[in-house]
């Protein structure tokens, strides 16, 4: 890895480096006493062993030119390792999660293991530690091949991946030290934040910089749905997370807003983190992975871009459909839910857009569990997009809202949409990059697929019934005018849903872990055989011309 | 790549971009999303017509219909009191004539499961059984008296909870804090066994109950009565009756003699109405405690 980095990449690291690693110990010396200078020396920890990594190949021979002549695919590699090994983790803490709400004694009497904190791992170590890195590792590679240029440099995509990484570190061990800002999906405080805006600025310029070098006279879709994911991404994680630290050696901070204003702010944060990490990150990955694995092209171009412009735009008036019935001014709530109704029509337009590009290819969907994670993703993404306009529409909320419904409907999209589109990206950006003719085992991905598809289906299932019945428990008065149940009766009614739902996460659990085998074994075999690759050739830098028509 | 080429499956015209390999097809947006599109639009148009919908400096279009969320909620807080007329009576009348009308106590037990469930249960169970730690409800065992005034007086003041006018009671650990030695403590401890276990006193323990009802009347009987039948003034525990907070085996009562004890019942006073502190002190005596 330090053999790609030129010589003046390799200072331009250890630069870096350093002022990480004196950032670090300037938080661990400024919160000594607190529980901040266990991260001071995390970040600290982390910075000097990478320097040493650096060191040891700072002589090693400079990559020649002729690397301008080749996609620049390390940091996809890593990142996708990365990705499947959150992926694993994240998954795993949730369904640990999932058992504790079937056996709450099983803490162990440790604050660690309660449920306020393992929570968080699991929520922040799928969507940023397994939906980020995947959206990193895809984004370097379609943007290559897109524009038929190499990444700007070698340095800047290492420094988004490792840094991120060392974002998702700090984020995941302080949810178990108790460290939180307690705003959901931006638990981190503000120190961790300050970092991530750093990474987000280097890898939007890296965007920026490979487009500005194109080849190709239009920017692909999948393009679009990549920047509007890191750009807005970048707003709604800066607005939200204006904060106050108690001082510069506590890891403790107070949020700018307050009352129904943070309130408002987090979900016009939170469900635009759904719309724009889980939604357009994804559709820019579907965009590429599923043409290109079916082979045939995307079903209308003028799909795409209603689609887009339709999602970009609607999705950021409905955050506040999270807000029903609540301190909210109604008019607020009025329009979350009407944007959130119209919002399904692009929704369904993207869906529809992916599943019309099958045609002509649904023999290839029969026979190629890749391409079917990718058909099935697109399903399940119309499906939880239906699910989510409709739970939007208040007199609906007020039977879903606080519910397990809510908690089956996320994992309609994160397992069904999110999950399998990126383990169908995955399985077919991996032989593609470690120039394989196939992953190690078709047989394992075919396993992978069923239990996934199992795993969903039962999850959603039980949370439905667990949710509606919930619900209906909750509002049911008796003809006296009081409530009929209590809450801890409704908790016993939950049981057996609960139950089911951790067998259900269990069974995707197990295949996030033949993905990741599968993965692993490829890569191990892929020094030994080398096969054609299947990509048009970059267009190297110093060769470049204007085309005809740009 | 060029403009006018055509796919061979669908027959429909491509764009002519192409990237790595990836076409797009030229096929028209679908009539079928115009129309939804229009529908949803149309949808919101009306809602926003009808409903609370944009701001206006400082004010917001109020809608046609004249909703408003808080004037609904006023709505229903004062419907649901009308359904509760029957609530009234429970407010006004003493507690023997509540006890007597049958149909006011059907609603106590509807009202009041919901209320014990939500407030009660965690400690004392969700059949009111207790558990270590916790009393027991339905056994007639009442520490602070099972008469309905004293029972709304606990839950109004709770139990070394803080409460200015609460109940204040502790057992003290005679061993921990070396009042009494080891030996001392086993033979009260057996002592207090046979309270409840006439059938010791015949046994081979008959010494250490004699030593040990010395040490009872020296230390326990200002609290626990000379004949063990507890005190409800002082919320000490009838120690003769067979029920048991912290549990009647040997190492149990050996535990609570030497580290002492002081549960906690929180003051209700400020998180529960009036007329829900009668309701659950109703529903308690119902449970099967009364007394």
């Amino acid at each position: 890895m330090i053999s790609e980095l030129t010589r003046g990449e390799r200072r331009l690291a250890l630069a870096v480096l350093t002022a990480v690693a004196t950032f670090g110990l300037a938080l661990a010396i400024a919160g000594r006493g607190d529980i901040l200078a266990v991260h001071g020396g995390l970040i600290m920890a982390s910075a000097v062993i990478l320097m040493f990594f650096v060191i040891a190949g700072f002589y090693a021979p400079e990559p020649g030119e002729e690397r301008l002549a080749q996609y620049y695919d390390t940091p996809t590699k890593a990142g996708v390792v990365l990705a499947m090994i959150w992926g694993v983790i994240g998954m795993g803490v949730g369904d640990w999660v999932a058992w504790l709400l079937v056996y709450p004694d099983m803490t162990f009497d440790a604050a660690w293991a309660s449920f306020g904190r393992l929570r968080p791992v699991h929520t922040s170590g799928v969507i940023f530690g397994f939906g980020g890195n995947a959206l990193i590792a895809t984004s370097f590679h379609v943007l290559q091949r897109t524009s038929r240029a190499r990444l700007p440099d070698q340095f800047s995509p290492w420094f988004v991946l490792v840094g991120y990484n060392l974002f998702c570190l700090i984020a995941a061990s302080g949810y178990l030290l108790g460290i939180t800002q307690s705003k959901e999906y931006a638990e981190p405080e503000w120190y961790a934040d300050l970092w991530l805006v750093v990474v987000w600025v280097v890898y939007f310029s890296i965007y920026l910089r490979t487009l500005m070098r194109r080849q190709e006279p239009h920017i692909y879709v999948a393009n679009w749905y990549y920047m509007a994911f890191i750009l807005v991404v970048a707003i709604l994680h800066i607005v939200n997370n204006l904060a106050v630290p108690i001082s510069f050696g506590s890891a403790k901070s107070y949020s700018a807003f307050s009352g129904v204003q943070d309130a408002m702010t987090q979900w016009w944060y939170g469900h635009n983190a759904v719309a724009f990490f889980l939604t357009a990150g994804f559709l820019g990955m579907m965009y590429y992975y599923l043409p290109k694995r079916a082979g045939r092209p995307v079903f209308s171009y003028r799909m795409s871009i209603l689609g887009f412009w339709g999602i970009t735009f609607m999705y950021m008036w409905a955050g506040s459909h999270h807000l029903h019935y609540t301190a909210l001014p109604q008019w607020v709530q009025t329009l979350g839910m009407t944007f959130s109704i119209m919002l399904i029509v692009p929704s369904w337009m993207a869906a529809a857009n992916a599943l019309l590009t099958l045609n002509g290819a649904w023999h290839k969907v029969r026979d190629d569990a890749t391409l079917r994670f990718m058909m099935l993703a697109a399903v399940f993404y119309g499906l939880s997009t239906f699910e989510g306009s409709f739970m939007s529409i208040r007199a609906v909320n007020s039977l879903s809202h606080y519910t397990d419904w809510t908690v089956g409907h996320v994992h309609a999209g994160a397992l069904g949409w999110v999950a399998l589109i990126t383990f169908g990206s995955i399985y077919a950006v991996v032989p593609w990059v470690w120039k394989r003719p196939a992953m190690y085992s078709n047989k394992l991905v075919e396993v992978h697929f069923w239990l996934s598809l199992a795993g969903t289906l039962v999850y959603v299932f039980a949370m439905w019934n667990s949710g509606i019945i919930q619900g209906l428990m909750w509002r049911t008065y008796n003809e006296g005018g009081t409530l009929a149940y209590s809450f801890i009766d409704s908790l016993v009614a939950m049981r057996p849903y609960y139950i089911a739902r951790a067998i259900g996460g269990l069974l995707f659990v197990i295949g996030a872990v033949v993905g990741l085998y599968n993965v692993w074994m490829t890569i191990r075999e892929a020094s030994a055989e080398r096969a054609d690759a299947p990509d048009a050739p970059v267009v190297p830098a110093l060769a470049r011309s204007l085309q005809a028509g740009e | 790549m060029s403009v006018g080429e055509h796919d061979p499956y669908t027959g429909q015209r491509m764009t002519g971009h192409e990237w790595n390999g990836i076409k797009e097809l030229n096929t028209p947006v679908p009539k079928a999303v115009w129309f939804f599109l229009s529908v949803t639009a149309l949808f919101a148009f009306v809602y926003w017509v009808l409903m609370p919908a944009w701001p206006l400096g400082v004010t917001y279009t109020k809608g046609l219909l004249g909703i408003d969320q808080r004037e609904i909620v006023r709505e229903s807080v004062a419907e649901a009191a009308r359904q509760r007329s029957w609530a009234q009576r429970i407010a006004q009348d003493d507690y023997a004539t509540i006890q007597a009308d049958a149909g006011l106590m059907q609603k106590v037990r509807e009202s009041g499961r919901a209320l014990f469930g939500d407030n009660c249960a965690v400690c004392h169970g969700t059949a009111g059984k207790g558990g270590p730690g916790y009393p027991n409800l339905t056994a007639g065992a009442w520490l602070w008296g099972g008469t309905p005034e004293a029972i709304a007086e606990t839950i109004r003041v709770g139990i070394n909870s803080g409460h200015p006018e609460g109940r204040i009671a502790q057992m003290l650990a005679f061993g921990r804090d070396q009042m009494l030695d080891r030996a001392a403590v086993l033979n009260v401890v057996t002592y207090v066994q046979s309270l409840s276990d006439p059938t010791l006193a015949s046994g081979p323990e008959k010494e250490a109950i004699v030593a040990g009802k010395e040490v009872y009347d020296a230390n326990c009987a200002s609290c626990h009565g000379p004949e063990g039948k507890g005190s409800t003034d002082v919320g000490a525990p009838d120690l003769t009756d067979g029920f048991w907070i912290y549990g009647g085996d040997r190492q149990s009562i050996f535990n609570t003699v030497y580290g002492g004890r002081q549960g906690h019942m929180p003051a209700w006073e400020t998180r529960l109405s009036e007329l829900d502190r009668k309701i659950l002190t109703l529903y308690v005596l119902d449970l099967g405690g009364g007394k």
